[in-house]
């Protein structure tokens, strides 16, 4: 699926939910069915820093796409996090780079990237759209 | 209890609206707490009746600001029943009040080997100004540890003052457990070394009654939005001895005598540390706080915000699976608490999709973070606008959130 397809199935999920605990119920089941990440890779230098919870980010380049892997010590972070990594990870640095996590504002929670320093998640999409910068000028170099 | 809270809320129109389509509870007054129409009032007398800038006019509304704003002070200087009103410095809050001291006294006292001690319950606002300076000045900063139940441990205050400790800054309740310091006793070790203490009323004030000369502190601090006033409005009270030796913090009007290019002199208490035009609506308007507090009574207050963090606490208890920070028998109604394995952030969200506000995060106190190593917690904390039904609400919220993990 295009990124654009994937925003697009994520909102539909999300529109049989009327009830906002709902919503917040199907956001911490999506959390808890996350992959856990590598316990090597929660360091410090993959740490994005809240205040209210953390964020670990791990990404790596696999031929022209990029692998990100992601975790929270919050769960509705985490499940937040699950949906963002559907979206991003395995995508050309091009495709990143084009694109919004619009779907966010759409379920209805967009105060969850607001930029105020509460969560780690606006600083992640952040944090991926410089990782797809950093390759794609790697890139641009080699050629 | 004869203490009328239905009257009480309604003096404080905010307290009625819904959020998220649930009645608000708000229940996150240790951060800030709401304001009554008479201050709210206030407020709008001085832009609507009154304005003028104080201090530097003789028509007739300059005249009737400063005299408002003066008398301010001097509510201020009975409410914590200071000697003299030359001893209330009017500030932009506790922050400012703290890096004021830190700066100024250390700037004549600290020298390099010195040592500034604190505890390690404080707000960073009780510990950064006091870093900053030590590294300033080569100093060293100490802190006195708290116990799992989070009470100090005093016994250790005496070992840790050293012939080098040039001052002690302890918070009076500690804005994450709730526990309420036994600072005269503190102040009399401290000053049986001949070290001069800073209180951070800022968690006491609206609470506890304050006697600065029954404590003998040499300096107490807090804000105006914490005991139902403005934002932007703070006190610092220091003993004349000390405030008189200090250099000015801040320079520019007010706080002057004589300027010339070649030397300037400076006024005299309080105006020395009072540089610029003041949040003088601000001030006023803390003095209709304090009068509207003394009013309902501080005795009454306590005794029912007790009532309230008896009763939460237990109800909390008895859902189980219930961790609670801070345990010391003598606490104010703040109430930090971790719910089986459920993030802050998470619970904290829930509460606000249900209409209740509570504080989540590392509320500005790390060291207590690191004390039970945890990366975060969650805070309820009382007024007495709240209510027994509030709280029911709340557990009714927790018990409903845990199904959800």
């Amino acid at each position: 699926m295009t990124i654009e397809e994937v925003q697009q199935s994520i909102i539909a999920d999300f529109s049989i939910y009327e009830d906002w605990m709902d919503k917040y119920t199907y956001l911490i089941e999506l959390g808890n069915e996350l992959e856990p990440i590598d316990p090597s890779y929660k360091v410090d230098q993959n740490l994005i820093r809240g205040c209210q919870s953390r964020v670990w980010l791990q990404q790596r380049l696999e031929g022209d796409h990029i692998i990100f892997e992601a975790e929270s010590d919050a769960l509705i972070v985490k499940g937040l996090v699950a949906l963002l990594l559907k979206v991003f990870s395995n995508r050309t640095p091009q495709e990143i780079l084009d694109s919004e996590p619009y779907f966010i504002d759409e379920i209805g929670l967009k105060q969850h990237l607001s930029p105020t320093r509460s969560n780690g998640l606006m600083a992640m999409v952040k944090q991926i759209k410089l990782y797809a910068l950093a390759y794609k000028q790697i890139s641009l170099q080699k050629k | 209890m004869s203490f009328n809270y239905q009257d009480i809320r309604k003096d404080f129109p905010i307290l009625d609206q819904k959020v998220n389509k649930h009645q608000w509870v708000y229940f996150d007054n240790a951060a800030t707490a709401q304001r009554p129409v008479q201050v709210i009032e206030k407020i709008r007398e001085f832009s609507v009746k009154t304005n003028s800038n104080i201090h530097r006019g003789t028509h007739f509304h300059a005249i009737k600001t400063t005299e408002a704003y003066e008398n301010a002070r001097d509510i201020v200087r009975d409410f914590i029943h200071a000697g003299e009103r030359k001893e209330i410095i009017f500030t932009h809050g506790t922050t400012e009040s703290i890096n004021l001291v830190a700066r100024s006294f250390c700037e004549k006292y600290l020298s390099e080997g010195d040592e500034i001690l604190v505890t390690e319950m404080e707000h960073h606002a009780n510990i950064v100004p006091w870093q900053m300076a030590c590294e300033r000045h080569g100093a060293t900063l100490k802190y006195v540890p708290f116990d799992d139940k989070g009470e100090l441990q005093s016994d250790l205050l005496s070992l840790l003052i050293t012939d080098r400790t040039k001052l002690f800054a302890v918070t009076h309740v500690a804005n994450t457990l709730g526990t309420i310091n036994p600072i005269r006793e503190l102040i009399r070790v401290a000053h049986s070394r001949n070290v001069p203490v800073l209180v951070d009323g800022a968690q006491s004030v609206p609470h506890i009654t304050i006697d600065v000369q029954d404590l003998d502190c040499d300096f107490f601090v807090f804000s105006g939005h914490k005991i139902y006033g403005p934002t932007g409005i703070g006190i610092l009270y220091g003993k004349r001895k000390w405030l008189d030796a200090m250099p000015p913090f801040l320079g520019g009007g007010e706080m002057i005598d004589r300027v010339t290019f070649e030397k300037t002199t400076y006024n005299e208490l309080p105006h020395k540390f009072e540089a610029g035009t003041p949040h003088y609506v601000g001030a006023i308007a803390l003095g209709t706080a304090i009068q509207y507090v003394l009013q309902v009574g501080l005795d009454p207050i306590a005794s029912y915000e007790h009532h309230l963090l008896n009763y939460a606490t237990e109800k909390m208890k008895a859902l189980g699976d219930m961790q609670i920070f801070g345990e010391s028998p003598q606490k104010t109604g703040v109430i930090c608490f971790q719910l089986g394995q459920i993030h802050p952030f998470d619970l904290g969200t829930l509460l606000d999709q249900l209409g209740i506000a509570v504080r989540t995060g590392r509320l500005c106190a790390d060291p207590v973070m690191d004390h039970f190593g945890i990366s975060a917690m969650t805070r309820a904390s009382f007024a007495f606008y709240n209510t027994i039904e509030e709280i029911d609400s709340f557990i009714a919220a927790l018990t409903r959130i845990r199904t959800m993990f």
